[in-house]
């Protein structure tokens, strides 16, 4: 069955590159690399090989300042609660923004319960979190800031070098979610001047279960897990090797074709904005046209709901996601529409288009003739598209 | 996520669009999750000779709206005023826990539908508003958790039986 992977920010495709060294990694059987024997030495040196490569992808000033987790949500679980930990003799005081993802809004949730204050900054209309507003946040009790480098509904990028210019005056950690953005943009963290940054493997083609956090050197943070002294003491039990060991190979890839991968996403991009209104009208495009990721489009399809969209588009072998509060089975629209002034309804018929390197013009030909007459018929369905025709 | 009967319902939607001289109309909305139903209803001899259906919705909500309009073509008003949301479920073989109380509303529209139809053979006018009533995933006085469908207290922040949390946003 081929599909035409339209939900890129969900599953991105591994890389050739991948696969052989995961292949070769399982055929080779390597020991435990925290095994003093010259076997357990030949994997931490591949060990070592791997972090060296992650840190050359992402410019971090040494390998060291790298540490392998489980994905996305470890590394931000641990970013967070790792930094609330160590740090709470010096203060209580979170700063967030209102669009984070779940990863950092329960992970700030869990730390209320247990006594620290949390302040979320609101963004504008354009999805951006305004700089001015973190520095007014800041107190002398703020001991951590968190504002993800770019939406995963929207595609929206955040102004992480201004802000971190803000936190370094203040003497306050600041950690970015960047798990959407490792891979579809050059990421930098000299550059960006962050403390933290989270990064997940499947974002630049490696395995999914596989990611990192940056946690820059003389960064005060516990563990989160503990047990064993593997990752310099900073996440206890023994390495997902294999899982590494892709992760490596991905981030040698990523950093020699991002410009190309970039160049051709932002193709597709301009062409999906180009051919919508060609095939549907009523609708809001909610991605910042000015600073979003190339490889995301997020738009807001008036009068239908996203899960029949996405079910009906599913049935002409289209993947694409939705952010409706029906399809995510929670009870509310996105936080993350409703704070950029979508009405409900309106945020109810959101859909999250996300793509490749390997999506063609032909899939988005494809998916625009399919889109087209799914959003008929539901419109013809709908009691407020007629209510809309009527008044 | 959902069963053969229920995208059956949804892929081929039976009854769909309005009756302009309709006998009687009822709107159901839920300012939650943004689903929803209109039902139309042609009554001849106090039987339903014609129904059919709008939805702004799910999956679960369009499959719903469908099944509801199966049940009820050819009852008398009598018999319809008996069909509950629960045997819409039921007919449709079974719905996913957290679209039990967010999207079956039909037999609510329908209720409302045969209201309006009743009013209107009594000569009772009524302003088109009082005809929308708001659905908070409740049932008369019953709150329900939305994913385990046990009954909650109103004020309830986190669901005792999942321990799903009910008012956090996202």
């Amino acid at each position: 069955m081929s599909v035409i992977n339209l939900d890129h920010i969900s599953y991105k495709p591994m890389l050739p590159e991948v696969k052989a060294a995961m292949i070769d990694a399982i055929d080779k059987d390597y020991f435990n690399p925290a095994s003093q024997h010259k076997s357990g030495e030949m994997a931490a040196e591949i060990l070592q090989s791997c972090r060296e490569d992650v840190a050359r992808f992402l410019n971090a000033a040494n390998p060291k300042e790298i540490v392998f987790t489980s994905g996305g949500t470890e590394s931000v679980n641990h970013a967070i609660k790792g930094v609330a930990l160590a740090n709470a003799k010096k203060g209580k005081h979170i700063v967030i923004s209102n669009i984070e993802h779940n990863a950092v809004i329960r992970s700030v949730k869990r730390l209320k319960s247990m006594g620290y204050k949390v302040t979320s900054i609101e963004v504008d209309e354009s999805g951006r979190v305004n700089p001015q507003d973190v520095a007014n946040a800041i107190t002398d009790e703020t001991i951590l800031v968190s504002i993800m480098h770019s939406n995963n509904e929207t595609g929206t990028i955040l102004p992480i070098e201004e802000i971190a210019k803000i936190t370094r005056e203040r003497k306050v950690l600041f950690h970015t979610d960047a798990v959407d953005s490792v891979g579809v943009v050059p990421i930098d963290v000299q550059a960006l001047g962050v403390d933290l940054l989270s990064f997940a493997a499947n974002s630049f083609h490696g395995p999914p279960g596989v990611g990192g956090l940056y946690v820059r050197r003389g960064t005060r943070i516990f563990p989160i897990l503990d047990g064993g002294v593997q990752e310099h003491n900073k996440r206890a039990g023994t390495e997902n090797l294999i899982g590494i060991i892709g992760m490596g190979a991905a981030a040698k890839v990523a950093l020699e074709k991002l410009p190309t991968w970039y160049e051709h996403c932002l193709r597709i991009q301009n062409k999906l904005v180009a051919d919508l209104p060609k095939v549907i009208d009523e609708y809001i495009i909610n991605t910042n046209p000015e600073h979003s990721l190339p490889n995301m489009l997020s738009v807001s399809v008036r009068y239908i709901e996203g899960e029949s969209v996405m079910l009906m588009l599913d049935d002409d072998d289209i993947a694409v996601s939705t952010r409706s509060a029906c399809a995510t089975g929670s009870l509310r629209a996105s936080h993350v529409l409703i704070s950029i002034g979508l009405s409900h309804a309106d945020a109810q018929g959101t859909l999250v288009l996300s793509f490749g390197k390997d999506t063609t013009e032909e899939d988005i030909d494809q998916f625009m003739s399919s889109l087209k007459n799914v959003v008929t018929t539901l419109r013809d369905i709908s009691p407020l598209y007629r209510k809309r025709a009527a008044s | 996520m959902y069963n053969k009967v229920v995208m059956d319902h949804f892929r081929n939607p039976r009854n769909v669009g309005v009756i302009d001289d309709a006998s009687g109309q009822g709107e159901v909305g839920n300012p939650l999750c943004g689903d929803m139903m209109t039902i139309y209803l042609k009554v001849d001899d106090d039987r339903i000779s014609d129904i059919k259906f709008q939805t702004f919705g799910c999956g679960s909500a369009i499959a719903v709206s469908s099944m509801l309009t199966e049940i009820a073509m050819g009852k008398t008003i009598e018999e319809a005023k008996n069909i509950t949301n629960k045997d819409v479920a039921k007919a449709l073989e079974g719905l996913p826990k957290n679209k039990l109380h967010c999207s079956n509303l039909g037999a609510d529209a329908l209720q409302l539908a045969i209201q309006d139809y009743e009013d209107r053979k009594a000569g009772k006018v009524r302003p088109r508003e009082s005809r929308s009533e708001a659905h908070e995933h409740s049932h008369g006085e019953q709150c329900y958790c939305p994913y385990c469908d046990i009954e909650l207290e109103e004020s309830t922040e986190f669901c005792e039986a999942c321990q799903h949390s009910l008012t956090e946003e996202h």
